[in-house]
């Protein structure tokens, strides 16, 4: 029987952007989107995308993506379909713009049990934006299932899957039962790039919708648990000493006899 | 519910040298008007080896012994999140600090969606609200961009992850009471199995204790210069770490990676060649305290945060530095 692969991806800030670009409204404690510069899927969870889609093309699956947010752009969100993946579900409301993490999986969890069973739950590390790195640990609490994080490889045997986690220092292999929600690192290897056909192919579906009333959602399932009290981005006083010399070997000697003279070396 | 909970690591059998920059962050909240004094908790299949002297500044250590909890529990951590969420049924504290490492980084934001209670992730500072009486956090967001408060709301227990390296570790020896907690019931349900542990450690100095750190990017071209890299840090007994595009392009293990998704280090000496400096990169340097930057586009990031730095072509620069370097180490 094909397995059943959900893939929770996110629409965020091209994390590329240059800092130079980067504004924050102190005002309402946003970030001003750069103009010009178009949002992405997280990269970490492309990774995740990509975990699936190599587990699709060694056997049978099915992969489903899940995305919650507002203001998509389709071009953007259509990327996975283009990657390979079967169905895009989106939960899309101005009530869910930069939900917390615990709202985020509140919609999570509503989406995977309308559009579920699923075999595994897969999604990436973290998202570039808030970088908090534990809606999937959340998600599987509140489904009541087994989490590994940090996946850099994911492999499914009968009624298990066996993934090796990547470590500071190594990885671990673990193996945990079925179904399972499992975070995907970069080490998992690039994603791979969408072909034309994938591309055209994506351009014909149209994603599924689910509103807050199909996935009985109340105000109170949106309401965060912790307050974003201030957002800035912290002033750096560049105080650089340049060390410059008669060419780039000499600027090379200097730098080593000055960082001597502070004793740093 | 009162009190500080320390959740510490335990490193070589004694208690990690890292948990002791946790509490300094939980003196720091007790400085600051949470009462109910510090406990330090830790886990193991044997902790034989664990004294109060290893937690200078806790008023209470806390064993939990179980060979369930050997290495920081299996692969899923479902023993570690079980025996904690025991621990905090019977003690009730009202905030559980953790390190942002392997271990934290999972069983905080799992305990914290357990318990229904919030968790702030890889926070830089912490402290007491004297308005509300609940505790905010600065943690960075936007790969390092910007800087978030968070407030905790309502009234339950508030876990937070603290980024290593950036509170200066308690010193001293620690004089607090013993107590054995039994977590036996707890662990019983643990569901995910660790298989095996495969250890890819660089060899000689960990980047996470080095204090000199030779770094290079993605300005290095390939992998052959990290061997230059390498011969400059053993002269300097120091380690050899990469920015995440090093690594992602295959020229050293992602072993050596620094920054968000890699190691954070808090060298006296960083010496970044050919990095570009990257809000992502910069984030695991906050508790380095001289960056020297090697660069050839004098605009680059890098030079933002560096105290020295020298613009131009590395492969003329680092011969030279690393010569000089030797023969002043004659």
């Amino acid at each position: 029987m094909a397995l059943r692969i959900a893939v929770c991806v996110k629409q965020v800030p091209d994390p590329e952007t240059p800092a130079s670009a980067f504004k924050v409204d102190e005002t309402v404690n946003r970030v001003v989107p750069a103009p010009g510069i178009p949002p992405v899927v997280n990269g970490f969870d492309l990774h995740a995308v990509e975990a699936a889609l190599r587990i699709k093309d060694a056997g049978e699956a099915e992969v489903v993506i899940l995305a919650v947010g507002n203001d998509f752009v389709m071009d953007v969100m259509k990327k996975p379909l283009s990657m390979g993946a079967d169905v895009l579900v989106l939960a899309e409301d101005p009530a869910l713009e930069d939900l917390d993490a615990v709202c985020t999986v509140n919609v999570l969890a509503a989406m995977i049990e309308k559009s579920g069973p699923f075999d595994l739950i897969l999604a990436g590390r973290q998202a570039s934006d808030w970088d908090q790195a534990h809606v999937p640990l959340g998600l599987a609490e509140r489904l009541g299932l087994p989490s590994v994080t940090l996946a850099r490889n994911v492999e499914p045997q009968d009624g298990k899957v066996r993934i090796e986690r990547a470590l500071t220092d190594g990885y671990q292999v673990v193996e945990a039962p079925t179904p399972a929600v499992i975070t995907v690192s970069n080490e998992l290897g690039e994603a791979r790039y969408p072909t034309l056909r994938g591309i055209m192919g994506a351009s014909r579906k149209q994603p599924e919708r689910l509103t807050l009333d199909d996935l009985g959602l109340t105000a109170d399932d949106l309401k965060p648990a912790l307050e974003l009290q201030r957002l800035f981005i912290p002033e750096s006083e560049s105080q650089v000493e340049i060390i410059e010399g008669e060419d780039e070997a000499d600027a090379g000697r200097k730098l080593a006899l000055r960082l001597r003279e502070l004793n740093l070396i | 519910m009162s009190g500080i909970l320390v959740i510490a690591e335990i490193e070589n059998g004694v208690i990690s040298a890292a948990s002791g920059e946790l509490l300094a962050a939980a003196s720091k909240l007790a400085g600051e008007g949470v009462s109910g004094g510090i406990s330090l908790a830790v886990m193991g299949d044997d902790l034989s080896g664990v004294t109060a002297a290893q937690a200078p500044g806790a008023d209470r250590l806390i064993l939990m012994s179980d060979p369930a909890l050997k290495d920081g529990g299996t692969g899923g951590y479902d023993a570690p999140v079980l025996s904690i969420a025991a621990l905090n049924e019977s003690t009730s504290p009202y905030v559980i600090l953790f390190a942002k490492t392997d271990f934290g980084a999972v069983v905080g934001p799992r305990l914290a969606f357990k318990l229904g209670v919030p968790v702030a992730q890889d926070c830089m500072d912490v402290a007491l609200d004297s308005g509300s009486g609940r505790v905010a956090v600065t943690r960075p967001v936007f790969g390092g961009n910007a800087m978030a408060v968070y407030g905790f709301t309502g009234d339950g227990t508030q876990i937070a992850t603290i980024r290593p390296g950036v509170f200066d570790a308690v010193e001293g020896e620690g004089s607090g009471s013993v107590e054995e907690f039994d977590v036996s019931g707890a662990v019983a349900a643990a569901r995910s199995v660790l298989v095996e542990t495969v250890v890819q450690a660089s060899e000689g100095v960990r980047l996470e204790d080095a204090d000199v750190i030779i770094s290079g990017g993605r300005g290095l071209g390939g992998p052959e210069p990290f061997e230059q890299l390498q011969e400059l840090a053993d002269i300097l007994g120091g380690a050899v770490g990469a920015s995440r595009a090093a690594c992602d392009a295959g020229w050293v293990d992602h072993s050596y990676q620094i920054g968000l998704t890699g190691k954070s280090v808090k060298p006296t000496v960083y010496l970044s060649i050919g990095i570009s400096g990257a809000s992502q990169h910069m984030a695991g340097l906050s508790g380095a305290r001289n960056i020297v930057a090697i660069n050839k586009d004098g605009d680059a990031n890098i030079f933002k945060s560096a105290r020295f730095g020298v613009i131009g072509d590395w492969a003329k620069i680092l011969p030279a530095f690393t010569a000089t370097v030797r023969d002043l180490a004659g």
